[in-house]
C-alpha cells in the first residue's frame, strides 16, 4: 500500500473571533493527493477554519504545518512562498470586476512568474479552457453567470499549478448540472495534476462524489466529531448528528 | 537536445517536443506556428512527444492553443506518445467547444454614433428629471406623513452630516480664510490699506466662499459616502429587496439623507463663514499687526445681512445637490466593486459641477434682483 504523506497538519488548533470560540483544540491531517472535505452544519466554523488554513486569519491557538513547514509562525515572505503553491476558489469567485477573465487568470502569473506576456495570455486562455471557458477570455465578470464566475475563479486558482487547492462552498448557488460539472472538474484536476484539494461544503451530493477524506465540525462541542471518508462515515457514523447530516435528517436507528 | 522544433512536409505541420522543456517560453516560435496554421496551407497537425521528459505551463498552453487553432480550421490533429498527464490536460481543455462571439452587432457609422450619443444624453436628462420628480414626490409623501422612512435612519444621517463634520469644515474654512487674507494683504499693503483685509475676508466668506467650502467638503465627505453606501446596497440586492417589499427606495434611502443635509448645510455654512473670518483674523492680527478690536470692528461692519443670507441660501441649495447626486449615483450604481467606485467618483464630480453651475445661475439671479 502507498505510504500517505501529510501535506497539511492542524495541531491543537483553536479558531476564535475574540472571545467567541468556534473550534477548540482540533487536530487533523490532510494527505497529499486527498480530496479533503470539511463539512458540518452552518455556523460550525467551516469557513473560519478555511480562513485560518489560508492565512487570512491567525488561529487563536495551535499551529498549521504545510508541507512540513510551520505556516502559523512563518514570516511574511515564507507565508507568501507557501501560498504561491496554493490556489483558492472563493464562494462567489472573487473575480476583479475591472479585469477581463483572462486578465484575472493572468494576475498570479504576472506576480509570480517570468513568462513572456504572450505566454501568460496563452496560459490564462489554457486555464480558462480547462474550466470550460474557452473563448470567454475577453469577457468581464459582470457579463457572465454565477457558475461561470466560479469556473473563472477556479481558472485563476489553477494559474500557478498549485499543489493545494482550497474550495469554499464550490456548489453553493449552482444548478445540479453545473454543480456536477464542477465536481467532475475537481476530480479531474485532482486526478491529473495530483493536487491536494480541500473543500468546505455541506452539499451532500458533492461530498460523496468527490471526497476521499473528511472531517465533521460540530458547533456544539466546537470540535471534530467525525474523521474518515464520507462513505465510511455514513456506513459507521460515530454519532447520530453525523448520520443525520449525511442523510439529510434521517433518524439513526441503532 | 531539448525544446520544440517543427518542419513542414506537404500539407502537414509536424511539431516535435524533446527533452526537458521545463523553461519553455518562445513567443516568436509560437507566433510562427499560429501563422502557419492560419495560413490555409496546413491540413494536418502532428504533435510528437516521444522524447518529451519535462514541460511547463507555457508548453502545455501552447499545445492546447495550437490544437484549438487547428480544430477551428478543421485541420486534422494527431498526437504521438505525449506524456499521459500532458495529453489529459490538453484533452480536458479541448473538451468544451470555445465560445464564439456573437457577430450580429455591427459597428456603427459616425452619424449613427453621434445620434446614439445624443440619444444617450437625452435619456440621461430624462432619467435625472424622473429621479428629481420622484424625490419631490417622496418629499410630498413625507410632508403628508405617508413616506416609509425610519426615524432612526434620519437621526443617523443627521448625526453623520452634522457634528461629525464640524472639525473638517472648521479646519478647512479656517485655512481658506487665512489664505484669502494673506493673498489679499499682499495687494492691499501696496496702498497701505491692510485694514480692508478684514472686510475682504468677511464679505468673501459670508457671501459665497463659506458655502462653497462647506459644499465641497460635504460633497467629498458625505455625498461620496451616500453613493458608496447605497451603491453597495444595490450590489448586495438590498435595493431590489426594498422594491419587492413595496417600499419606495427613495423614501427609505434618499429622504433621510436629503432632509438631514437640507437641515445641516446652512449651519455648516455659518460655521464655515466664521471659521474663515477667524482664519483671516489670525493673519490680520498676528502677521499684519492690526489691533484685534479694529479688525473685529471692520469685519462686523462689512457683514451685511443680505450677504449672510445669500450665503446661507447657497449652502442650503448645495445640501440638496450633494444629497441628490450622492443618492442618484448610488441607486443607479453598477452591481460590483467597480460600479460602486465609479458611482462614488461620479457623485463627487457631478455634485461639485452642479454646485458651480447653480452658483452661476444664482449669482446672475441675485444681481438681477439687486441683492
Amino acid at each position: 500500500m502507498k505510504k500517505q504523506e501529510a501535506i497539511i497538519e492542524a495541531q491543537n488548533l483553536t479558531v476564535a473571533y475574540g472571545d467567541n470560540v468556534l473550534l477548540k483544540n482540533v487536530n487533523f491531517t490532510v494527505n497529499r493527493g486527498d480530496v479533503f472535505v470539511i463539512m458540518g452544519a452552518s455556523g460550525g466554523g467551516k469557513s473560519s477554519l478555511l480562513r485560518v488554513l489560508t492565512g487570512l486569519m491567525p488561529p487563536a491557538e495551535g499551529r498549521i504545518l504545510i508541507g512540513g513547514k510551520d505556516f502559523t509562525a512563518a514570516d511574511e515572505n515564507t507565508k507568501k512562498e507557501i501560498m504561491r503553491h496554493c490556489g483558492i476558489l472563493y464562494q462567489g469567485g472573487a473575480l476583479f470586476s475591472s479585469m477581463t477573465l483572462a486578465e484575472n487568470a493572468a494576475l498570479p502569473l504576472q506576480q509570480y512568474t517570468h513568462y513572456s506576456p504572450q505566454a501568460i495570455r496563452e496560459i490564462a486562455d489554457f486555464k480558462l479552457a480547462l474550466t470550460g471557458l474557452a473563448g470567454f477570455g475577453d469577457f468581464y465578470p459582470s457579463e457572465i453567470s454565477g457558475g461561470m464566475k466560479k469556473r473563472a475563479g477556479l481558472a485563476r486558482a489553477l494559474a500557478l499549478d498549485p499543489e493545494i487547492l482550497y474550495f469554499d462552498e464550490p456548489s453553493a448557488g449552482l444548478d445540479p448540472i453545473s454543480s456536477r460539472l464542477l465536481d467532475d472538474l475537481i476530480k479531474d484536476i485532482n486526478d491529473i495534476t495530483g493536487a491536494t484539494i480541500v473543500v468546505v461544503s455541506h452539499e451532500l451530493a458533492s461530498i460523496f462524489a468527490i471526497g476521499t477524506n473528511a472531517i465533521f465540525l460540530d458547533a456544539e462541542t466546537k470540535s471534530i466529531t467525525g474523521y474518515g471518508s464520507p462513505q465510511e462515515l455514513l456506513k459507521n457514523p460515530p454519532n447520530d448528528k453525523i448520520y443525520e447530516f449525511l442523510t439529510r435528517g434521517a433518524k439513526h436507528v441503532r | 537536445m531539448s525544446g520544440l522544433t517543427y518542419h513542414i512536409a506537404d500539407n502537414a505541420l509536424e511539431i516535435k517536443l524533446e527533452g526537458d522543456c521545463g523553461n519553455f517560453d518562445n513567443p516568436s516560435l509560437a507566433a510562427e506556428l499560429y501563422a502557419l496554421l492560419s495560413g490555409g496551407k496546413i491540413l494536418y497537425l502532428k504533435i510528437d512527444g516521444t522524447s518529451l521528459t519535462g514541460w511547463n505551463a507555457a508548453l502545455s498552453a501552447l499545445s492546447y492553443g495550437l490544437s484549438a487553432a487547428a480544430e477551428r480550421r478543421n485541420i486534422k490533429i494527431e498526437t504521438v506518445r505525449l506524456p499521459e498527464d500532458f495529453e489529459r490536460m490538453r484533452q480536458l481543455a479541448l473538451a468544451v467547444h470555445p465560445h464564439r462571439p456573437d457577430k450580429t452587432v455591427k459597428a456603427l457609422s459616425f452619424l449613427e454614433r453621434t445620434g446614439a450619443g445624443g440619444l444617450d444624453v437625452f435619456k440621461a436628462v430624462v432619467k435625472g428629471g424622473d429621479f428629481l420628480a420622484e424625490c419631490l414626490a417622496a418629499l410630498g409623501r413625507w410632508i403628508v406623513g405617508r413616506a416609509v422612512m425610519r426615524r432612526i435612519d434620519f437621526w443617523f444621517a443627521l448625526e453623520n452630516a452634522s457634528y461629525r463634520a464640524v472639525p473638517i469644515v472648521a479646519l478647512v474654512s479656517f485655512m481658506v480664510g487665512l489664505i484669502l487674507a494673506f493673498v489679499g494683504s499682499i495687494q492691499l499693503r501696496n496702498f497701505g490699506a491692510q485694514i480692508y483685509v478684514a472686510s475682504l475676508v468677511s464679505i468673501g466668506m459670508t457671501r459665497i466662499m463659506g458655502a462653497i467650502m462647506a459644499g465641497i467638503i460635504m460633497s467629498g465627505r458625505t455625498g461620496a459616502s451616500y453613493a458608496a453606501t447605497i451603491g453597495s446596497m444595490q450590489a448586495n440586492e438590498e435595493v431590489d429587496a426594498l422594491k419587492t417589499m413595496g417600499i419606495p427606495p427613495l423614501d427609505f434611502l434618499v429622504l433621510p439623507r436629503l432632509l438631514s443635509l437640507m437641515i445641516t448645510m446652512p449651519f455648516l455654512t455659518i460655521l464655515s463663514d466664521f471659521s474663515g473670518i477667524f482664519g483671516g483674523m489670525a493673519v490680520g492680527v498676528f502677521m499684519l499687526g492690526i489691533p484685534f478690536e479694529e479688525y473685529w470692528r471692520y469685519s462686523v461692519d462689512a457683514l451685511g445681512l443680505s450677504n449672510f443670507l445669500v450665503g446661507l441660501f447657497h449652502g442650503w441649495v448645495y445640501g440638496i445637490i450633494i444629497a441628490l447626486c450622492g443618492c442618484y449615483y448610488g441607486i443607479f450604481s453598477g452591481r460590483n466593486a467597480d460600479g460602486v467606485g465609479k458611482a462614488t467618483t461620479m457623485a463627487v464630480v457631478s455634485s461639485i459641477v452642479w454646485m458651480i453651475v447653480v452658483t452661476g445661475g444664482l449669482t446672475w439671479f441675485f444681481s438681477v434682483v439687486e441683492i
